[in-house]
């Protein structure tokens, strides 16, 4: 099953990628007039005209934004209109949002572009086309005004979704403009404003879609609900690659409300029932027999050996390379050397993974939360034999994603369970537990950094061997590069406006070791600056230690300037050096999805080795901040997924199964735990960098480099849970 | 055949004795505002109130709350308005994906009843809720604000 999810997931991949990249040879050419979806004007659903795929006007002046990315709460779907509203001079307290189908999509050429929603790429990679139809359609409303009032355009402005023909002093609604403008060609030249005239972008806003969460009235993908509708509920074979041997579906076939027990795949089971608690209920009663396969005899100690050889091995790929870093070693004064290690990881969204589909001989519909809506729709034409012209996908409110919901393995799983029975909505959801133990996981790996002085106590060289699993491997083959997966270098890389290593060092190798496991590994928000953020900045405070040099002044002669003036920011505000009695101050800097971030953390640990987290100090220079208030709260949020991952994730593998089930075995951060956190943010313009991840990687070296000044113990393996902080 | 009293309404739930709350809720009354997250009584998703205190539902099973009030947070304020929680929720941008915050509602709510004017350790003490989007600080806020209202 997993071979062929990694063919589906590589396939939906391959669609998206084969459509942007032509695209993209042509100047990423989004279509903004109406008559792109062919003769006459497009109506939304309750025929108000759209003005071009982004907008629709309805009489009653009222702005539907059509939002292409999924809102998993963080903000894009506020973000995004902002941006669209801000050229368009409308009515902010008039705007609505509503999501495109990627059916729909498909249909109309790809006119919303990508869905694909991870990586912080919302706005930053879709920022100038969503602009552009927020223009496009502000001059088309101009322009429709100026031929009713037959004066010359130029004569006419638009601002809160009026038109006003300044020398008569004329003025029109854009609901009483919008039938017009639909039915014109869109301007062939758009410009689109600068930054510092903002009114509606840039501001902390608040979010559009609040109010539903308060009372229970926002339908998230668990809560669908559809005449005639069972709920099935799943066990898939423990181990990863796994089989069913058989099961015994007469053992619980007359159990209360169950409906029919099939198989899924060949790796799963299925209970249909009349409700959840009964499906579940049938299934933990299920006698499954299973064929673990070679994955079974695999436990966290084998996996640990076998990266560990990875340190030293003689292949490995290059990330990043300067002047010659082992030679270098080889004549250094002085060397340090430090092994670290990062476990595999859930994301334990807290709404678990569901989907719900309804498939008949020539239809296949799917009501899913997904991260990207393209690809589940892929899965299901494939998963159901359809042609993609016949099915659909309708993106549910995602109780959380961070990376998990990018893949539509259960998206998979509910259509081949669905059309076992023709005619019926199904709505799949796994248990805790199956979530617990069918993740893609964090990736596991080990570090191993070496790094020299001269004879002055300059650092010379550094060479950072990391061995361990590669997320493109697992989940997206189409990525890798001769063997190598460029991802692994998040943070790491030469240059380049993802994520640029920001030390200056003369000779420097940044090499991988790739070591893959027979379980997946994922995009988990943060992916692989979590750890790599960790090893390069916790061993710079090992090599400030072994130079005499206090942590800041040792990154400041060795930092390129936009990483070290984010360090700044953050430490002139947090009083760095100067904590108060009893606590301590650690550092730590980034670059990641296209932002430059940096923290200071202020712990203190007591005689008993508890460790409480006062106060962190969060810098982010995301370029360009369309919503300061909502990029606050990410960095916020940022934080208890950072730290919550430092203190308790881990998940171990035993027999090839893990071993974590649910949140009494795999602990997060509670509200007790919560530090003050001070966001910073310092946006220096010109570039557009996400914010929904960057803050995570800086939250554990943080931590720990201020754990280190507090008790002189560094930590190298994680999570800290399993290790004393008592002093000695 | 299970009958439950919930937001001040009857119902006839046909569901095994043993059923959790939580799913009799969600799947035979058809409120789901109340969410399922762990069920084990770890996550607070599922907090509902039950003769007013906070309770999670998805490890109570509904033959022991018969005969009691049964609150959920679609019960909490009557259509159309908000409680002082919900309100502070709506004016400090607390939600992120918004799931855990049914259950984060309920809980503040009851500890707002026993504890008007809550300290931070008093909050510390009370919420065990999980936020993964980690609003935690907004939580905070927003319950001040509450108290204070």
């Amino acid at each position: 099953m997993t071979v062929s999810m990694t063919k589906l997931d590589r396939r939906a991949f391959l669609v998206g990628v084969a459509a942007a990249g032509g695209g993209l040879s042509l100047g990423f050419q989004i279509p903004f007039g109406a008559t792109s979806f062919g003769a006459g004007t497009a109506r939304a659903a309750d025929g108000a005209p759209e003005i071009n795929a982004w907008i629709v006007i309805r009489p009653d002046d009222s702005v539907v934004i059509r939002i292409a990315r999924s809102e998993m709460g963080q903000g894009t779907l506020t973000g995004l209109a902002q941006l669209v509203a801000e050229e368009l001079e409308c009515d902010w307290s008039k705007v609505t949002t509503e999501f495109p189908t990627p059916g729909q999509n498909v249909a109309r050429k790809r006119v919303w572009g990508n869905f694909s929603t991870g990586g912080s790429r919302g706005i930053r990679e879709s920022n100038e086309y969503v602009r552009k139809g927020g223009a496009a359609a502000r001059e088309m409303l101009i322009q429709a005004a100026a031929n009713e009032w037959k004066v010359p355009v130029g004569e006419c402005s638009a601002a809160n979704s009026v038109v006003t023909h300044k020398p008569s002093g004329k003025t029109a609604t854009y609901g009483k403009l919008a039938e017009a403008a639909a039915k014109l060609d869109p301007p062939k030249e758009i410009t689109l404003k600068d930054v510092k005239d903002w009114k509606v972008a840039g501001k902390g806003l608040k979010r559009l879609d609040t109010r539903d969460k308060l009372n229970g009235k926002l339908v998230y993908g668990i809560d669908i609900k559809l005449p005639g509708m069972l709920t099935a509920a799943i066990r898939d074979c423990p181990v990863n690659g796994g089989k069913v041997t058989s099961f015994d579906a007469a053992k619980v076939t007359g159990m209360r409300g169950v409906k029919k027990v099939v198989q899924v795949g060949d790796s799963a089971v299925a209970v249909v029932a009349d409700s959840f608690w009964n499906a579940k209920t049938a299934v933990a009663a299920l006698p499954i027999v299973w064929d673990n396969g070679p994955g079974g005899k695999v436990s966290s100690e084998s996996i640990g050996a076998m990266l560990k050889e990875g340190l030293d091995a003689d292949q490995a790929y290059v990330g990043n390379k300067a002047g010659d870093a082992k030679a270098a070693l080889a004549g250094a004064a002085k060397t340090v050397e430090a092994v670290y290690a990062y476990p595999f990881q859930n994301h334990a969204t807290m709404e678990p993974m569901n989907a719900t589909a309804l498939y008949t001989d020539d239809k296949c519909e799917v009501w899913a939360p997904t991260q990207n809506g393209e690809a589940a729709l892929a899965t299901v034409a494939e998963a159901s034999g359809l042609p993609v012209g016949k099915c659909e996908v309708y993106k549910m409110m995602l109780g959380g994603g961070f990376g998990r919901r990018g893949r539509s393995d259960y998206i998979q799983q509910a259509v081949l369970i669905a059309r076992q029975i023709p005619g019926t909505p199904v709505k799949l959801l796994w248990t805790r537990e199956e979530d617990m133990t069918h993740c893609s996981y964090h990736p596991v790996t080990q570090c191993k950094l070496t790094g020299g002085f001269d004879a002055a106590g300059n650092l010379t060289a550094l060479h950072m061997r990391i061995s361990g699993q590669s997320i493109a491997a697992s989940l997206a083959p189409q990525l890798l590069q001769n063997g190598m997966d460029p991802v692994t270098f998040q943070g790491l890389n030469p240059g380049g406006p993802e994520g640029a290593f920001g030390y200056n060092i003369p000779n420097l190798l940044i090499d991988h070791a790739m070591r893959n496991t027979h379980l997946v590994a994922g995009f988990w928000r943060g992916v692989n600056t979590n750890h790599n953020a960790i090893y390069v900045e916790c061993f710079m405070d090992e090599l400030a230690q072994a130079s005499g040099q206090d942590p800041l002044e040792f990154r400041r002669k060795l930092l390129k300037p936009k990483h070290l003036a984010v360090l700044n920011a953050v430490a002139e505000k947090a009083g760095y050096g100067k904590p108060p009695q009893g606590r301590y101050h650690g550092i730590a800097q980034i670059m990641g999805f296209g932002s430059y971030v940096a923290a200071c953390a202020e712990v203190s640990v007591d005689a008993k080795g508890v460790l409480k987290i006062h106060r962190i100090v969060a810098g982010t220079d995301p370029g360009t901040a369309v919503n300061p208030a909502q990029i606050e709260r990410q960095v916020c949020g940022s934080f208890v997924y950072g730290l919550s991952a430092m203190l308790y994730g881990e998940c171990t593998v035993k027999d090839g199964a893990i071993e974590q089930t649910n949140f009494d075995s795999y602990n997060v951060m509670r509200i007790d735990e919560m530090p003050q956190v001070e966001a910073v943010l310092v946006p220096s313009g010109g570039f557009w960098g996400g914010v929904g991840e960057p803050t995570i990687a800086v939250a554990a070296p943080a931590v720990l480099n201020a754990i280190f000044a507090a008790t002189g113990k560094r930590i190298q393996t994680f999570p800290l849970m399993n290790h004393d902080l008592k002093s000695a | 055949m299970v009958s439950l009293n919930v937001n001040g309404k009857f119902y006839e739930a046909d569901v095994d004795s043993r059923t959790p709350l939580l799913w009799a809720l969600r799947d035979t009354i058809g409120l789901t505002g109340t969410k399922y997250g762990c069920g084990i009584a770890q996550c607070g998703a599922c907090t509902v109130h039950i003769d007013g205190s906070a309770s999670r539902s998805c490890s109570i099973p509904v033959s022991s709350v018969v005969g009691k009030e049964i609150t959920t947070i679609e019960g909490l304020a009557p259509d159309g308005t908000l409680t002082k929680v919900q309100q502070a929720w709506l004016d400090n941008d607390v939600p992120q994906c918004g799931y855990c915050q049914s259950g984060m509602i309920m809980a503040v709510a009851s500890l707002l009843k026993d504890k008007p004017k809550p300290t931070d350790a008093d909050i510390d003490l009370v919420i065990s809720n999980i936020c993964r989007c980690g609003t935690y600080q907004q939580v905070r806020e927003a319950i001040h604000a509450a108290a204070n209202a």
